[in-house]
């Protein structure tokens, strides 16, 4: 077997040498009647140019030739091809943990830059170095904002991310935390005069660009729940929107938690991901996940190292911040290599060209008869159409034409049947958008 | 050999308590301080807060650890020592004195009687290391 | 200091390299993508300008592509990885990353495929889903897997929140889960989120579980014991079919911390010893990269009782042999991560796991054992072992005979960095004081053990030797010793304009 560098007669003279006989002595602490006696069941190894026609067919029967318009979380932009080749680095990608620092400064310099940008991006104070995804970072930012404000109700938006929701359920069902879910009105949007916000709340969470692709007002929100001494937590889940919109860092949030698979992270089907987690210094100590901090050594030397790690599970244990160990390490390194080959130019580029295009579509499907616009917010990347039929039929009409047109909504908003969820970014071609629009018509 | 003023009072958590009428200053001991290593954070509770005798009122953080600090007596926090924010390294450099932690109300001065003399304590922390 | 002990590594030039906002210039571009090619609106008619961004995204860096390709590739020249040599990590399991699962994750029509495709335009992804749920299941010899959590610790969370769930439906969730002295810290962590409070379970002078002590603290209470086999000291629990009916007598369940499973795969089949949910580490066992510090991706196996309460959806392979999303699960925990999980180090374990089979999984794992033998028989003369005798995949030493020197568990693992290998894990189990646990995995060839081995025995001649200058470790990496109290008492978690920025990183900020 190729990886195992010590072939048999090797491995029998390393048994020979601590004085043992057979590879079998070396199980003689597992009772007997414990012991496998037949194989696994999953049959013969397979060879390298075997594995690659076997998974070849698999990726086969998956439709990615599709003019794809399908958004809710997951976003497809262009990938600057240097990003694989750096993160292909052995050194990079089968590097360990950064827990020895003087062997990890690749690491650790790529995550406090990485940190860096996140608070650059959305505004915020401080930034950790990754949590697995945005659903859980923000659950994340729920268990948080319990521990700082003591308080445990939490008034949720009905126009965050629908599977964020179901993981922050999961996350606070046993901790004795109730979630209010406030319905978005007429807009598209929140109303941040009718939150039901109280002394008893911990924190309002809001999404902005929402689920439905409207931009909330944050700044009345933020106020709304500042009054009440509650914390804004605002997710993200399409952070590309920071390129031109305001961040939230700068309407008065208190948590930023999501997404940053927007910034040179393959589509793959739904992961892995990298969740971004940022907030106020003040907060700092309460955060979860790792944090690198800029450090010197004995010489005088800038060098980096994981800090404040008396939070983390591995000193804290049962009082930690979180249970979480691993991150998103690599992940984190593609996002940091896309935000330096794009920089501050080229995110406000793409960010510009999201814009532009969905209201172009967004623009042209309204002009079809039977179609509109069914939300009156301001919108980013992604808007939400009303069909004249149910939603689910006009897409599968559509893949006749090889075109994956968007997401029914009906599926996560039971009332909606006749929305369909529709995401352009800078990878549509005029020509796609007016081949769907022809489509629909 | 660690430092044990003899005018304290002491716990068998490490904490040092000084005790003046129905009030209390109370913070950790040089043992402690030593075990511990350099201190970088010291999480303090609000003024106003209540707690039971051995009731954790904090926590000390060292780079790679953390210790609970526990209440040697039932009391409220009248007083809290918001220096060691910026300066946590008082712990280490001056324990009993600059590394006071918090200033309380005792709700039942008999219980000071209960507490370790700083004999005792050095005694204990003698069998303690002999284990 | 002499040098002429240490063989497997030297000192070399490396690139100095700045941040990256240190190295930015106004102007620079590294990107390419097509010009706009819809007619432009006004940004202030589109969007309130109330709601525009008004500071050019300040602070972020401008820079060509050379200076991303030069700055990242200097950045990586200062890491350690698998690929330079061996990682004596106990419990992580550092093995060999196989370049043949990178290019398989590559695979267009995976890399592509966006979560919310419909699954009849996604047949292949949802066959690797429930293959590898399929493989895993036939590996533990649990029938019912999910792949959604996205780490070992989610895992533990996903598995105790099922174990909760279940015993909710019975009538009464309990209130607590016993943990041995020895666990890992995701363990306690994993259960207080669940909603239950964490009582230690103390072991046994050879490291194993007290049954004693166990039954004392089982109660009516205990909704689980979590167990590592084998455990942190790399020991098989000779009794864990006991454990289980301590366990199960009272009406709890048993959870098996899977980390170690490179002990395992292959050997026996955990389900066999009564378990009823374990995770698996798919970045451990399974190969899949570490990333300097993630992705991972934490499997659950569970019994046929607690298939129920897995998150949703599930895979689904219906007659005619499509595969569909159910989300018909009524009794689920819910759901721990968006989509389906991360899809990507699924592909890689699945293909770690095909280009193995069944007599490669074996191999993998004798060869595991024999390896964390080889260099506990090589090392028991130098260094202390609180537990002695045959161990699994993974040794403990202690510090022990070097701290009459005083010389600790860190600095023999600084020293260990002079001499060219990353250092064992040192901070747990916590029942060994001065820990230095070594997990070298079936990837290493004896050679490597060699050096190793050699380096170990020359570090305990330095500590006897010459202590003061062993403590001044590591002397020859980019840094040196940094100051993590200075780091911990006025943290710098970001950069920022004004901070002096140089070439080399002398300043201090």
């Amino acid at each position: 077997m190729r990886y195992i560098p010590n072939s048999p007669g090797e491995r029998r003279s390393m048994l020979a040498d601590i004085g043992l006989e057979q590879i079998e002595d070396l199980f003689d602490q597992i009772p007997e009647q414990l012991k496998l006696r037949e194989a696994i069941g999953i049959g013969d190894p397979m060879s390298e140019p075997d594995l690659l026609d076997y998974f070849r067919a698999l990726a086969a029967r998956n439709r990615t030739e599709y003019q794809t318009f399908l958004g809710a979380g997951a976003y497809s932009h262009y990938i600057p091809v240097i990003i694989d080749s750096l993160i292909s680095r052995a050194e990079f990608f089968t590097a360990y943990t950064p827990y020895q620092p003087e062997l990890s400064q690749g690491t650790l310099q790529y995550t406090f830059e990485f940190q860096t940008m996140i608070c650059q991006l959305t505004g915020m104070e401080v930034a950790n170095a990754s949590l697995y995804d945005g659903s859980t970072a923000v659950a994340e930012a729920v268990l948080m904002a319990n521990r700082v404000t003591r308080r445990s109700k939490f008034v949720v938006a009905d126009t965050v991310h629908p599977q964020y929701r179901e993981v922050v359920s999961a996350y606070t069902r046993n901790l004795g935390l109730t979630i209010h879910t406030v319905g978005h009105g007429e807009a598209g949007t929140i109303d941040p005069t009718s939150l039901g916000i109280d002394r008893d709340t911990a924190a309002v969470v809001v999404q902005s660009p929402n689920f439905f692709g409207c931009v909330e007002d944050l700044a009345a929100i933020s106020e709304a729940a500042h009054e009440a001494g509650a914390l804004l937590v605002v997710a993200i889940s399409e952070p590309m929107s920071l390129g031109i919109l305001k961040p939230p860092g700068a309407c008065g949030a208190d948590i930023v938690a999501g997404e940053t698979q927007s910034f040179g992270i393959p589509l793959s089907y739904g992961g892995p991901y990298c969740g971004l987690f940022a907030t106020l210094d003040k907060y700092v100590r309460q955060m979860p996940g790792r944090l690198v901090g800029e450090a010197q050594d004995g010489e005088g030397r800038r060098g980096y190292v994981l800090t404040l790690s008396t939070r983390e599970q591995h000193i804290r244990r049962e009082k930690a911040t979180s249970n979480i160990c691993t991150n998103q390490g690599l992940f984190a390194l593609m996002a940091t290599v896309y935000l330096s080959t794009m920089g501050k130019r080229g995110v406000q580029e793409v960010a510009r060209q999201n814009l532009q295009k969905a209201h172009y579509a967004a623009a042209q499907i309204s002009k079809i008869p039977g179609f509109e616009l069914m939300f009156g917010a301001p919108f980013f990347n992604e808007f939400v159409v009303r069909t004249p039929q149910p939603a689910d039929q006009v897409i599968i009409g559509l893949l006749d034409k090889q075109i994956i047109g968007g997401i029914g909504l009906e599926r996560f908003y039971p009332k909606l049947n006749d929305a369909m969820l529709v995401c352009v970014t800078e990878t549509a071609k005029k020509e796609a958008i007016d081949r769907l629009v022809s489509a629909l018509a | 050999m660690a430092n044990t003023p003899e005018d304290l009072s002491y716990t068998k958590d490490h904490e040092w308590v000084r005790a003046k009428g129905d009030q209390a200053t109370v913070g950790i001991t040089d043992h402690a301080q030593h075990q511990l290593g350099d201190v970088v954070y010291v999480e303090l509770p609000k003024v106003g807060d209540k707690f039971e005798a051995s009731e954790p009122f904090g926590s000390v953080e060292s780079v790679k650890a953390v210790s609970e600090v526990y209440m040697p007596l039932g009391g409220a926090v009248i007083e809290v020592n918001e220096s060691l924010n910026d300066s946590p390294e008082q712990v280490n450099e001056d324990p009993y004195g600059d590394g006071w932690m918090i200033r309380i109300k005792i709700d039942n001065p008999a219980q000071v009687d209960a507490l370790l003399t700083s004999i005792e304590y050095e005694d204990y922390i003698k069998e303690e290391a002999a284990e | 200091m002499s040098k002429t002990r240490i063989k497997k590594a030297t000192t070399h030039v490396v690139q100095n390299e700045g941040l990256l906002f240190e190295e930015s210039r106004p102007g620079r571009i590294g990107y390419s993508i097509p010009r706009l090619d819809v007619p432009e609106e006004s940004e202030q008619r589109l969007l309130d300008p109330r709601l525009l961004r008004d500071d050019d995204l300040d602070g972020m860096p401008e820079l060509s592509e050379v200076d991303v390709i030069r700055h990242f590739t200097r950045l990586s020249t200062w890491n350690y990885c698998i690929d330079h040599g061996l990682y004596p990590l106990g419990s992580c399991t550092m093995k060999y990353n196989p370049r043949i699962n990178e290019k398989v994750a590559r695979i267009e029509g995976f890399a592509n495929l966006h979560p919310l495709t419909p699954p009849a335009l996604a047949q292949g992804a949802l066959e690797i889903v429930f293959r590898i749920e399929q493989c895993l299941a036939q590996i533990t010899g649990l029938p019912a897997v999910t792949s959604q959590p996205a780490a070992g610790a989610q895992g533990e969370m996903t598995g105790l929140m099922m174990i909760r769930a279940a015993l909710t439906d019975r009538g009464n969730p309990r209130k607590k889960v016993l943990i041995p002295d020895s666990a890992h810290g995701t363990n306690p962590a994993s259960a207080v989120i669940c909603g239950y409070s964490v009582e230690t379970v103390p072991s046994r002078s050879d490291g194993l579980t007290d049954l004693d002590e166990l039954r004392r603290h089982m109660s009516e209470d205990v909704a689980a014991f979590m167990l590592t086999n084998p455990n942190t000291l790399g020991k098989f629990e000779r009794n864990i079919r006991e454990i289980c009916q301590i366990v199960h007598e009272l009406g709890g369940f048993v959870y098996m911390d899977g980390a170690n499973m490179n002990a395992l795969a292959g050997v026996a089949k955990p389900a066999s010893f009564g378990i009823d949910v374990m995770h698996l580490n798919l970045h451990k066992t399974f190969s899949t990269p570490h990333g300097g510090g993630g992705p991972g991706a934490g499997p659950v196996a569970v019994t046929a009782e607690l298939e129920p309460y897995l998150p949703f959806p599930r895979v689904e392979r219906d007659e005619g042999g499509d595969f569909r999303l159910d989300f018909d699960r009524p009794k689920s925990v819910g759901r721990v991560r968006a989509y389906v999980g991360n899809f990507g180090v699924l592909v890689r374990a699945l293909a770690y796991i095909l280009t193995h089979g069944d007599p490669g999984l074996r191999e993998a794992t004798e060869t595991a054992v024999l390896n964390a033998n080889y260099i506990a028989e090589h090392l028991k003369e130098t260094y202390d072992v609180p537990y002695p005798g045959r161990v699994m995949h993974e040794v403990v030493f202690s510090d022990k005979r070097q701290i009459k020197y005083g010389v600790r568990n860190a600095d023999i693992s600084k020293r260990l960095i002079d001499y060219g290998f990353y250092p064992p894990t040192m901070s747990f189990p916590l029942i060994v004081s001065g820990a230095l646990m070594v997990e070298p995995t079936e990837t290493e060839g004896r050679e490597e053990l060699d050096l190793f081995i050699d380096a170990m025995k020359s570090i305990a001649a330095e500590a006897a030797e010459n202590a003061e200058q062993l403590k001044q470790a590591p002397l020859t990496t980019k840094v040196g010793r940094l100051d993590e109290v200075a780091a911990a008492r006025k943290p710098v978690l970001r950069w920022r304009p004004g901070a002096g920025s140089s070439r080399t990183g002398s300043n201090s900020a």
